[in-house]
This record gives C-alpha cells, structure tokens and sequence, in this order.
C-alpha cells in the first residue's frame, strides 16, 4: 500500500535536535496558549474525522463502529488534555507556608525533550493519549512509532501541521522499536522517556542506558481499543512524570 | 561627618586579624549517653554483627564507638522484617494511628534535641550551632510534619481513587546531614504506610542508632524500621534484594547513576537525590552586603558538604571587585575549629577521604589557572580541616567549575547581562539550587524562571523547611523531599498501578504478542492484592 520510513539513529538525533530548538518557545507559550493549540488540533480532528474513520478501516482492519469510536474519543482526548495546559499548575503546584519568613512556591515546569514509545494497539488514539499529556505543560516530543498502521501516525502529522503548533514540538518516527531503543535510551539530551508496553528487555535497556545522564523514565501498559477508549486512560498523572517541581523562595519584609 | 567621609576604605572592614580573642566556648558532651558497640536494627532489636568498624571524630580522629557491619544475612533479615511488618499491620494501620508514633519520634527528638545535636557534631563535624539550631529542629520538624499527613492522603494528591502505599523501601543516606536525611527518608515514607530499611552513610552512622533507641522507646512496631550500617557493599545489597519495592538515595550523582543502572528493569520504584553545583547569582542592583552574607551561607555552610551548595559564584561585571574584596574581609573572620565550640563557623571535614578530595580539587584549580584566596587561618594538629576558600579568575571550563567539590570551596566568574547569567548558570550537568540577588522583583522571578534547579533562593540562601519541597532537574536527580510533593514518591497512584482487564484483542489489527511486546500485561508485583 505504501512505503514507510524506517527511522535511523541519525533520524532520531536530528528529531532531537528539532525537538530542543523548539523547547524554549514552547515552554514560553502561555498556557492558556498552548491549551488553544490543543484544542485546535482536537478541531482539525475532527475536520477530518471521516478520513481517518477510512484509514482505520481500511489499513487497521477495524470495524465501522470501532473506527468511529476511535477518532472521537481522540478528539475529546485532544480536547481534554486542552483544557488542563492552564490548569495543571494551579492543581500540581503549591503555596508552601515554611516556619520562617519567606514567601515559598512550587510550580511544575516542563522536564524538556522527551521520547515516547507509542503503544502497538490502537494506532491513532494511543498516539494522541501519548502525545497530549507530554505537550500539556510545554514539552516538545518525538513519537516513536511502530504498528500495523503507521500511515495514520503520518496522517496526524499532517493535521498537526494545520493546527498553530509549532514545527518541532511534536516529532513522529515510524521504525523499528528495538533497534531503535537502545540509541534513545543513552541520547543524552532526552530529559525523559515514556514506553507505553515495554517488554522487560526493553525496559532495562532504556533503564540502562538512561541512568548515563539521569533520564526520567516512566512505563505505562499498553491496552486494547476498548480500554485506550475509556476514560482511565486519560489523567493529569500522564502529565506527572514529565515535569519538574521548582520551588523558589524569598524573604518577606519590609 | 565630614571625617567619616573621609576615611580610607580599610577603616570599614572588619579586620580581626589577631586583636580579638574569643575565649573557648564549649559545649559539653557530658549528657550523651553512648554505648561502646551497636550492632545493627532489626526487627525492633539490636542484634551483634560479625564484623564492627569504627566511627571517629573527624576533629579529634578518636573512635566514638564501634558499630556492627552488616553483612547479606543481615540486610536480607532486615528486609523480610519490614516486610513481615508491611504486610502484617502496618499498611492496614489506620493513619491516625501511624500519625501518633510520627507524633511521638518527633517529640521525644525534640526532648533530646541536645543530645543528637551534640552526637551529630562529634560523629559528622559540624558545628555545634548548625546541629543545635537547624539540623536537629528540622528533624523534629519533618517528623511532625508528615505525621499530619498520615490521615489525609486522600487529599494530598488530586483526583479520584486513594493512593496505596509501595511497601518496603530501601533508602541510603549520606554523611553531610546524617539525622536530617534519615528524617527526610522516614517521615514520609512511614506516613504514607511504608516500612522501610535505611542505610545511613559509614562515617555518620551514630545519630541514626540514637534514633533506633527512639523508635523503641516510641513502641514503634518491630520492623517497621530497620536500621543496616556499612558502606556502599550494604547499599548495593539493599538495591539488589528482590523484596526490596522502593530504593530512595540521597548522595552523589555517580552512585546515583549506578543505583539507577542496577535497578534497570526490576520494576522497583527509584527517587534519586543526587549532586549539585548550584550557581550563586548576584546583580548589581543587588543588597551586596546581604548578597555576601548569603554567599557565606551558601558556600561555607556545613563546611560547604551540601549538595545545594552555592558553589559557583556569577556576580555581575560592575559590583564583582566590590564584591570579592567584602568576600574576603567577611571570610576572613569565618571561625575555624573545633565543632563543638560555640563561637565555630566551620568545623571538620568529615573524612580523611573527603579532605584529600578537596584537596585534589583545589591543586587542580590552581594548576589551571584559576586564582585562590585563603585567609589565614590555625588549623588543629589533629582532625581534618579545609580553611574556607575561593577561586577567581574561573572560566566554565575549569574542573573547580564543572565538578562537585563537597567541601568550602568556592568559584567566582563574573557576567555582564542576565542573559549570559542564565547561560552560565545552566551550563551543568547538574540542576538542584541556584540563588539570585536582585532588588528587583520582575528581574528576579524572570531569572528564576529560566534556571533550570529545582530550588531558587530569591534574596536568601540555603534555607529548608518540612512543607518545602526539595530536590534536582536533570542529574541532581528526580523526584521531591518534602511537602506534599514528597509524598508522592511513596505512593502508587491508581493511573499507575492500572493494568489492562481484558486481553489485547479488542482491535483485530492487534496481533498476538511476540516477544518484544510482552509488557502489555506485566507480571503483578508480590504485594499487588
């Protein structure tokens, strides 16, 4: 039907690369900015729902009913996760009242660059369940994607281009997991990986070589259609793991 | 009036030199209670080990006493204990309940406040008014802080479905605030209905078996906490033991980088709170006599083994001669000495081993070029002792600017914007603190914005509290102590622990799983009901 890049380790440090440059303007987006950015892609979505319920059918083997339920719950996903970028602070971070005389707080800021391995079920919505929540708090992403239907991955690429966000902020490379693991795991400018359904060999790969520069990592189990559906798989704690909590200080007086 | 404002410059500085004697202030050490030998804690006991080394007062290199080294049959006894505990009461206990044991530690510390503070200088060498004032008061503090927590986790953390707790951790503290990290690791970890096995550092292993004779008194069930003493051997065996479902570790970045590669693919649970090189900030528009205070305290404090150390000064091209020049009046007149004197700013190093790095250190920054100050200062024959130091003339490539030096040294480079001050600032592998001084407000919180540490001391320095939460961007490590967020590492959230109800075959593009996709149902952990 098509042919799909296979990614390389080069690909996956020019993506890196991207990803960096791209941090410092994203992450100084206001939040209430990046939330209309989500909101938008939710929208181009959902412009483009039909073809998307197509590609599902066609190229995933699902269902009319399936491919249908998919595309909308990625576009409420979408939606959600819009909601929390201005959110997320307010309920995550905290005013610290400390027994001396000093005005303390907390807030989250985004970890950096991270890497997600993307789950192999459901190839549009568990894209979008791992990409939102890492871009919430001003993350910039590169989606690694292996599954029987990465033209969709492809697809989403392109309704992200059309939504304001900015070139860099969410990368996608379609390739093999396990050859590529082992470079992403060791990169020393990734701030954090997220594997969604890691075997225990991956997991200790990417454990390994992330401990050479301290890398954050977080596993999550992939699921079925159904379960990627409903609403446990959304939650401000997919956003947890890929932030930093600063806490400032300063004397109060006169 | 007039007079005054003619006076030459040196008529302002402080110069002590030799004309103001301080008469010894000491501080006795009469009232602590110590026992020869202990051996290790397990099981709401002391137990004899085979082997016992000795701790030493780093000022006077006498043995304190001997403590039990604990070999794998030990640290393997310890942990079935905590997790016989875990799942025998402890988890089930009401948070109320666990509340009133956190309560009472943290009170009877506070009634032996002077003894512990006394004990941590003889065994650590800090000074007396470090221990007695901040080490020891936090303790107690951090106690009665997440004692509170422990009958309201529903609230600590957002979002329906109560958090569980992990069930034993394994947590390894180091030498430069012994009691104060054994706190930090505990008071949260038992709060949150954890038991736990704790390895304090092999230099600084006193005040924590002082605490053992607290947690006794207190009828703390047996083998909620176990205390295991050794150096890194023990550690490493801690990580490695499979009962083990957390390991918590306060210490440098290499050790830290090890843990995580050992625990990789283990499933265990990690918080790491690692090195730093944190970057003093001062602007010309900054109180410059506060700002030197603070660069004291961020520096010379705890004879500079702090790992949020204000190591690296960035001062501002315009004030930087102003500023070096009242940094070496004020450290001139710093106190070297004997810990448990009164009047002492900076005590003993705390090792042999930790002096020769220093040492090391500070032979490298010379050898490179870097200028070093030194007031003049009598060291004691005896003990291990580093005069308070710093460099100027640094460059970001010299290694007394890129590594952790652990002891009072200080770096000094200069800026001229605050973009470059960012820059400089974050040119580290490191991320823990940063402190800025600025009268201005806006300058203030945009430059805190752009550092990437998990603490900022906006105007102040060093400064900690039990409901502030503490710890590192990038290798200083992940994961926060204290507060509410300090809670977390101690909790398994419902979004965590969710596993998939039904097979992976809702999608029929899903194919069946292979070998490299098996983690879509990972095997449950032994505690998981």
């Amino acid at each position: 039907m098509a042919n799909i890049c296979r990614a390389s380790r080069k690909d996956f440090r020019n993506a890196v690369v991207a990803a960096r440059d791209a941090h410092d303007g994203w992450a100084g987006r206001s939040a209430f900015n990046r939330g209309q950015i989500l909101y938008r892609m939710g929208e181009m979505l959902e412009s483009r729902r039909q073809a998307f319920v197509d590609t599902l059918v066609e190229t995933a083997g699902y269902d009319s009913g399936a491919a249908v339920a998919e595309v909308d719950a990625a576009i409420d996903r979408l939606v959600y996760y819009a909601g929390w970028t201005d959110k997320f602070a307010q309920v995550f971070g905290s005013i610290n009242p400390v027994a001396s005389s000093h005005f303390d707080f907390s807030v989250p800021e985004p970890s950096g660059v991270v890497a997600a391995f993307c789950p192999q079920s459901a190839p549009l919505l568990g894209l979008v369940s791992c990409m939102a929540p890492i871009i919430v708090p001003g993350n910039t992403v590169i989606l690694l994607v292996e599954n029987d239907a990465p033209t969709l991955a492809l697809d989403l690429a392109e309704v992200l281009d059309t939504s304001d966000l900015p070139g860099g902020v969410v990368n996608i490379l379609t390739g093999s997991r396990e050859e590529l693991r082992g470079h992403v795991g060791g990169h020393r400018d990734v701030d954090a990986i997220l594997s969604v359904g890691a075997s225990t060999e991956e997991r200790t790969i990417l454990e390994r070589e992330g401990a050479e520069s301290v890398t954050r990592m977080e596993f999550r189990s992939d699921r079925s259609p159904t379960e990627w559906r409903a609403d446990e798989s959304q939650s401000p704690y997919w956003i947890v793991p890929f932030v930093e909590v600063k806490t400032t200080w300063h004397p109060v007086g006169r | 009036m007039s007079e005054l404002e003619a006076a030459p410059d040196t008529a302002r500085e402080l110069l002590f030199g030799d004309e103001w004697e301080y008469a010894p202030a000491p501080q006795s050490a009469d009232h602590v209670r110590l026992e020869d030998r202990y051996g290790a804690f397990v099981d709401g006991a002391f137990r004899d080990t085979d082997e016992y080394f000795p701790s030493i007062n780093p000022a006077t290199e006498e043995t304190i006493a001997e403590v039990g080294l604990a070999d794998e049959q030990t640290v393997d006894d310890a942990v079935l204990a905590a997790r016989t505990a875990y799942e025998s009461h402890w988890r089930d206990l009401p948070g109320k309940e666990r509340a009133k044991y956190l309560y009472r530690i943290g009170r009877m510390i506070k009634e032996k406040s002077r003894e512990f503070a006394v004990l941590e200088s003889m065994d650590g060498g800090k000074p007396i008014r470090e221990s007695r004032d901040m080490d020891i008061p936090l303790v107690a503090a951090h106690f009665f802080h997440y004692a509170g927590w422990a009958d309201k986790l529903e609230y600590a953390l957002p979002g329906p479905g109560r958090p569980r707790s992990l069930g034993v951790c394994g947590q390894i503290i180091p030498w430069n605030f012994p009691l104060l990290m054994a706190a930090w690791k505990l008071a949260p970890a038992l709060a949150t209905g954890n038991t736990v096995v704790l390895k304090p550092a092999e230099t600084t292993p006193l005040t924590a078996l002082k605490l053992a004779e607290v947690i006794q008194e207190a009828g703390l069930p047996p083998g909620v906490v176990n205390i295991v003493q050794g150096a890194g051997g023990v550690g490493s065996a801690l990580v490695e033991h499979p009962e083990v479902d957390k390991i918590a570790f306060t210490g440098s970045t290499e050790v830290g980088k090890h843990i995580q590669k050992q625990l990789a693919g283990s499933q265990k649970r990690l918080t790491l709170e690692l090195g730093g090189k944190g970057a003093n900030i001062v602007f010309e528009d900054a109180p410059i006599d506060q700002a030197v205070e603070g660069i004291v305290d961020g520096i010379y404090f705890n004879q500079g083994h702090v790992c949020c150390a204000g190591s690296r000064l960035l001062v501002q091209e315009s004030v930087a001669e102003e500023v070096t020049q009242k940094l070496r009046d004020r450290i001139a007149t710093l106190r070297v000495g004997h810990p448990l004197d009164k009047n002492t700013d900076i005590g003993a190093i705390n090792s042999q081993q930790q002096l020769e790095k220093i040492r090391r250190l500070v032979d490298i920054g010379e050898q490179e070029g870097a200028d070093k100050f030194q007031p003049e200062c009598d060291l004691p024959e005896n003990g291990f002792w580093f005069p308070p130091t710093f460099f100027t003339n640094v460059t970001q490539s010299h290694r007394i600017a890129q590594e952790e030096i652990f002891g009072p040294v200080l770096s000094v480079s200069t800026f001229r914007t605050p973009e470059e001050a960012v820059e400089r600032a974050n040119n580290t592998e490191y991320g823990l603190a940063s402190g800025i001084w600025s009268d201005k407000g806006s300058k203030l919180f945009s430059i805190s914005q752009a550092l990437k540490s998990g603490v900022v001391w906006g105007n102040t320095y060093n400064k900690f509290d039990p409901a502030s939460p503490f710890g590192g961007y990038k290798e200083s490590g992940f994961g926060r102590e204290g507060g509410v967020h300090g809670l977390l590492p101690y909790l398994e959230l419902p979004s965590q622990s969710w596993q998939p109800q039904t097979p992976t075959n809702g999608s029929p593009s899903t194919k069946p799983a292979s070998s490299t996709s098996a983690g879509a149902s990972p095997e449950p952990k032994a505690d998981d009901t």
